[in-house]
């Protein structure tokens, strides 16, 4: 609660808002008691007095009421008015969402149809309808308003409410012995409670307008008694002839209503999880550079040479060091495997290289990427988009979420070439389906008009291939990109992979945790731990005698298929969060072997035979740790 | 597609007849009785006998909404007593004048919400982003009612670019060119809060798509920064602003009635008002019911384009 | 041993296109009649693919989901409603999504006294000092009790999870999916805390994962699962050592291994069957490369001959 005022005071824009709707409020309080005149006393020799008058600051109207006095009394009406509205539709609007959405079947398909029949009506013809049969009146434009307004609430809460239900902690509840009044209560309520109050805060303002027009219209309040609609209604015949008494209502409205949404708008933002964590912010075409210090010389090491790479998020006042110096290469050809826990900064490493880390917050900080003595890191933007997909292509984890819902594979698979070079469609689907038997997939002419979500895990992850191909890269970087399938399914798509790269003649940066794939694809392989390498070196010796302890105690605690039942070997602890890493070496506080000197300064990546290493004491070469 | 199209407009049967129910039956708690309403208080009992007979009012409810379920499927919306006139002329009339100034609107508000959203979300917390989100929360909070007095007073009355009111010019000829003048001003005090609706559920929309993972798929293949943003993601953003077009359709129709009151705009929405007024029933039914079954076919429409987007859905 | 849970001929389908009155269009069969029993204080595995129904089963095994045919028998006692606060005190699930799984408005306190309140009407002191006593059995720390699911790691939250479940006192855990959520140096934490666990209490645990590594290592016996049935049983050592059924046979091939080069073990497509319109024999015919035509017109039924049984006319020790 205090960190959600918090939130809302630091946003400036919903502070004013907040301020002003106070003062109007307050002033609306305390009309009863300020020294007004009777707002509905008529004195018709003095109508229409123009604003600054004495004895009416703002003025008179046609029958020569003070405007000041109508003003804040309708003011008083108007605000009691949308609130209440706004609270009666929410709650009633609320109990129905929740109920559709929580019970579901057919008590939320008859309920749902009832909304939808009202939601058939533009709002304001049931309105109109609700008072034709009332009767004009105050009450019942209140009572017009917020019935229209029930099924936008009801609507959304179900939405709201249908998500929460299927969570998994509401199962966890139904085993714990709650009844569904209990869940509902305890579960489900203070979870849509946040989305109530949001919904309620951006339609205030609107529920306002809206009595205020019925009252406009002549159908809301009656004479004498006056809301700001109303007076505005009457100003209107004299509105060419005295403005003031329209403006004056009319400024009022406009005042109230958008300090209102300003403030709404706050609110929503300091309860909207998603807002909170800045997931809506916009990430630009290409990750924000902003290094300091000089740019590393390309050494001439391989097709691609990263040295020193660090990528860092900025969020908020915390930085965390994603990746925190990263320094490898690839060869022509050559499959290099990068391997670590989630947070290793494994992915973060392979996105930077074409500037793909969203931005805001990631920003590269140091560190260059030569790609054919070209940096990367550097290079402008038109040059890098340049460079994307024709000379360094991406393969993507999750399928389903890479491809574009709404265009057919085809068409994108076309797109890719386009970018690069103009090519006619027909010559583009041809290519399209050369690309799809290129990746084995059966009848290519009839799949390349497929959507997407047409398709199988493991076909689309093959147009995700066939697409990294497209402009015939030399480099291709493969993100997890059999994570998400099935292990029957992954090993096909490891082996079109792997027969891909030996005809084609491809360098493959592959990024996985899985040391099996490691083991059957990659020439070479990273260890990265908290956002550096660890150890690096031929698959076959890595694997075979690790020598830095992380790799082997992670190697161990994997359990490996034909190995019986048996006990694991845990590491203790959890990997460093990247924005409080320890001085020295990161993985000391887990490690069986750390002496002092482990937790001092920085520890170098050393070569050590054929392989390069991060420890002050690795394990030793003659030790068989793997058993 | 035709078969998707037959289905949704037989599904739209029940609605429609929903609707012919919800509006009966919101007519049926008017207290009272109509004829006298009709009549006045001078009626003689004689008189309000005839006339409750003639109005169906002596039969019971089920009977009475049968009854005028029945004369409306045959095109008799019944005749207005206010108007002396019957009740389908009068509403077909009105209704042509409505759908000019109401599409304008929808057509206005529609282009220059999307295109303000997408600008406003390519560009965010860039100034255009600031003015656009300024301009937008000032349209949403203004009541369109007092925005269009107040374009009287400035461009009509002061500025003489416009006429103050009327579709037609009172004296003249009743050509496109004296429309458009007439239109202008109303039209854009209505598209205003729509637009403003629609612009920020563009960008908030589009927000959400640029984060989304095919959004790095096309940026990896080299597509262009103008392609990302114009087909990649406003195409998948589209997905959930065409329902809210749909919505802000009725609140455009909605916000006719007071435009048209303002503007002296010879619509639907200001016979209405004028007909509850005068507690002219017939004419508010027929009206009502008229407009409600126009909004639902115009949804159909909307879903119709939804389905052509996108594949997803099953046709 | 006696059974601690058996499940006779349960199965579940569901309904697909359902109207708002009248009968649905089709229905989906998603566990196909399956009879089953775990014994007392052992692991059971159950491995498949994605939809292969094993969450289905899961969730009818804790009263989430009633059976549409058949009967689940925990310790001889027959429980095939769908109540769960009856099915609650005597076997509880550990959920794939440690952190959805708790309730993000709720302190662990909170969370960890539902059961306790819910199931066995306790008073405060009584919860609180079990509370503790289960803590110290996960090893967490009773400080964690006043915060917020968002503060922990994955690993954390499933140990919470972990004790939730064992605040019901249920001897049987279903583990559906209970470490592939999480990092491998974490898995091998929990799994060992499991196996713990299992010792300390004498629990029987059913283990569900897509993992072929994890639930051998874990289990002693394992279950198949394709299609909503059970195509093999058979001891853990046993089943990928020497598997019986193709499919197993496949699973075990294409689970990537150090030292083992990399082989397509199969070039024909790897679709799934269409559930809505099921093959009417073994469902694994079109995949399978010693498919006859008796194959593709009879079901094939579990035998029990062997140390492992088998849903296959030509199980693979047969020549």
């Amino acid at each position: 609660m205090r960190a959600f005022f918090i939130l809302l005071a630091r946003n400036r824009l919903a502070l004013a808002g907040g301020v002003v709707l106070a003062l109007v409020v307050t002033l609306a309080l305390v009309t009863p008691l300020l020294p007004l005149a009777n707002p509905d006393v008529t004195d018709t020799s003095n109508r229409f007095r123009p604003i600054f008058s004495e004895g009416a600051l703002l003025g008179t109207d046609h029958l020569g009421r003070d405007l000041l006095s109508r003003l804040l009394w309708g003011t008083r009406l108007s605000l009691a008015v949308g609130f209440a509205a706004a609270i009666f539709a929410a709650s009633i609007g609320a109990a129905i969402g929740i109920i559709a959405g929580f019970y579901g079947g057919r008590t939320d398909n008859v309920i749902m149809r009832g909304v939808d029949m009202l939601m058939a009506f533009p709002y304001i013809l049931l309105a109109l309808a609700i008072v034709a049969a009332l009767g004009p009146g105050l009450f019942n434009a209140l009572i017009a308003v917020s019935a229209v307004n029930v099924p936008f609430f009801a609507r959304n809460i179900r939405g709201i409410t249908v998500g929460i239900a299927h969570k998994e902690f509401v199962d966890a509840a139904r085993l714990a012995g709650l009844s569904n009044t209990r869940i509902i209560l305890s579960e489900i309520l203070p979870n849509v409670v946040p989305v109530i109050v949001i919904a309620m805060s951006t339609t205030i303002g609107w529920m306002i307008l809206e009595t205020a027009g019925l009252s406009f219209l002549g159908l809301g309040s009656q004479p004498p008694q006056a809301d700001l609609g109303s007076m505005l209604g009457e100003a209107r015949s004299a509105l060419i002839t005295n403005p003031h008494t329209s403006v004056v209502p009319g400024v009022m409205i406009l005042v109230i209503v958008m300090s209102i949404n300003l403030l709404g708008d706050g609110v929503r933002d300091a309860l909207d999880p998603r807002l909170k964590s800045g997931a809506l912010t916009r990430p630009m075409a290409a990750t924000l550079v902003d290094r300091q210090g000089p740019v590393p010389e390309p050494t001439g090491k391989g097709l691609l040479e990263v040295q020193g790479l660090k990528t860092e998020f900025h969020v908020k006042d915390r930085i965390y060091r994603a990746v925190g110096g990263v320094d490898l290469h690839v060869e022509k050809g050559e499959c290099l495997g990068i391997i670590g826990e989630s947070g290793s900064g494994k992915s973060v490493t392979a996105l930077s290289l074409m500037g793909l880390v969203a931005s805001p917050p990631g920003v590269i900080t140091a560190g260059a990427a030569h790609y054919d003595g070209e940096d990367l890191i550097g290079a402008p933007y038109p040059r890098l988009r340049d460079m994307r997909g024709r000379n360094v292509a991406y393969i993507f984890q999750d399928p389903l979420a890479t491809l574009h819902p709404l265009y057919r594979v085809g068409d994108q698979l076309i797109e890719a070439i386009r970018a690069h070079r103009p090519i006619s469609r027909a010559e583009g689907r041809a290519k399209a389906v050369e690309l799809l038997e290129a990746v084995r997939i059966p009848n290519p002419e009839q799949r390349v008009s497929d959507y997407p979500h047409e398709m199988s895990g493991g076909m689309r992850q093959r147009i995700g291939i066939a697409m990294a191909l497209a402009n015939d890269p030399d480099i291709i970087i493969a993100d997890e990109p059999t994570t998400a399938l099935d292990v029957t399914v992954q090993a096909q798509v490891l082996t079109i992979l792997d027969d891909l790269r030996r005809s084609r003649g491809l360098a493959i940066v592959f990024i996985t945790h899985d040391f099996g794939v490691v083991a059957q694809l990659c020439d070479r392989v990273a260890v990265m731990y908290a956002g550096r390498i660890v150890e690096e070196g031929t698959t076959a010796e890595i694997l075979d005698f690790p020598r830095h302890p992380y790799t082997a105690r992670l190697m161990a605690c994997v359990p490996e298929l034909g190995g019986g039942k048996r006990r694991l070997e845990a590491i203790p602890g959890l990997p460093p969060v990247v924005d409080r890493l320890p001085p020295g070496c990161a993985f000391a506080e887990r490690c069986l072997k750390a002496r002092p000197d482990c937790r001092k300064g920085e520890i170098p990546l050393e070569p050590l035979g054929r392989r390069r290493i991060r420890c002050l004491y690795p394990e030793d070469e003659s030790r068989e740790v793997a058993q | 597609m035709t078969g998707y199209i037959l289905k949704r407009l037989l599904s739209a049967i029940p609605v429609l007849l929903g609707i012919t129910v919800i509006v009966f039956l919101i007519m049926a708690l008017i207290p009272g009785d109509p004829a006298t309403a009709i009549l006045g208080s001078y009626a003689t009992p004689e008189n309000v006998e005839k006339l409750n007979r003639d109005l169906g009012l002596d039969k019971t409810l089920v009977q009475q909404y049968f009854i005028w379920l029945g004369n409306m499927a045959q095109g008799d919306f019944g005749t207005s007593f206010a108007l002396n006139r019957p009740v389908l002329d009068e509403v077909l009339e009105r209704f042509n004048a409505t759908l000019v100034l109401a599409g304008t609107a929808f057509v206005l508000c529609s282009l220059l919400g999307i295109l303000a959203g997408v600008i406003s979300a390519a560009n965010q917390y860039g100034w255009a982003d600031r003015a656009i989100t300024f301009v937008v929360l000032l349209g949403i909070s203004i009541p369109s009612f007092f925005l269009g007095m107040m374009m009287i007073l400035f461009f009509a009355v002061n500025l003489r670019l416009f006429p103050v009111s009327g579709m037609w010019p009172i004296y003249g000829a009743r050509d496109l060119s004296a429309l458009i003048s007439h239109l202008t001003m109303p039209a854009l005090a209505l598209a205003v809060v729509a637009t403003g609706v629609i612009a920020r559920l563009s960008r908030s929309a589009m927000l959400e798509v640029l984060r989304q993972d095919f959004i790095r798929t096309a940026r990896a293949k080299g597509v262009h920064e103008r392609g990302v943003i114009w087909r990649h993601a406003l195409k998948a953003a589209m997905v959930s602003i065409i329902p809210v077009l749909g919505i802000q359709a009725g609140f455009v129709l909605s916000g006719a009635v007071y435009i048209e009151i303002v503007f002296q705009w010879p619509g639907v929405g200001r016979m209405l008002v004028d007909a509850i007024l005068k507690r002219d029933i017939l004419l508010v039914q027929g009206g009502v019911v008229f407009v409600a079954a126009c909004y639902v076919l115009f949804n159909i429409m909307v879903d119709v384009a939804q389905s052509l987007l996108d594949p997803r859905i099953k046709t | 041993m006696s059974d601690a849970l058996k499940l006779t001929d349960v199965s579940k389908t569901f309904p697909v296109g359902r109207k708002l009155f009248g009968a649905p269009k089709g229905q989906v069969r998603a566990v196909h009649p399956l009879t089953l029993s775990v014994r007392q204080g052992e692991t059971l595995g159950i491995v498949g693919e994605s939809g292969c129904g094993k969450s289905t089963l899961a969730r009818m095994l804790v009263g989430l989901l009633e059976p549409t045919t058949g009967r689940i028998e925990i310790d001889g006692e027959a429980l095939d409603n769908a109540d769960p606060a009856v099915f609650g005190k005597r076997i509880q699930y550990v959920f794939q999504d440690p952190i959805s799984s708790l309730n993000p408005r709720k302190t662990i306190r909170q969370v960890m006294e539902a059961p306790l309140k819910h199931l066995y009407r306790m008073g405060a002191d009584e919860r609180r000092k079990r509370i503790a006593e289960i803590f110290a059995s996960v090893n967490l720390r009773e400080e964690f009790l006043d915060r917020y699911p968002h503060e922990f790691s994955g690993g954390q939250a499933q140990r919470i999870g972990i004790a939730r479940a064992l605040a019901a006192k249920a001897k049987i855990l279903i583990l559906d999916e209970p470490v592939s959520a999480l990092d491998v140096s974490v898995q091998a934490q929990v799994l060992n805390l499991l196996a713990d666990l299992k010792r300390e209490f004498d629990l029987t645990y059913l283990f569900i994962s897509h993992d072929l590594a994890v639930v051998e290592a874990v289990s002693d016996r394992i279950a198949v699962l394709y299609f909503g049935a059970v195509v093999e049983l058979g001891p853990a050592e046993e089943i990928f050592a020497n598997p019986r059924h193709p499919y197993t046979r496949l699973l075990a091939q294409s689970a990537p291994v150090v030292g083992r080069p990399l082989t397509a073990p199969e070039a024909k497509g790897t679709e799934l069957p269409d559930p809505l319109n099921p093959p009417p024999g073994c469902a694994f015919a079109a995949r399978c490369p010693r498919a006859t035509d008796r194959c593709r017109k009879q079901v094939p039924k579990l035998d029990s001959g062997h140390a492992s049984s088998v849903a296959c006319f030509h199980p693979l020790d047969e020549g």
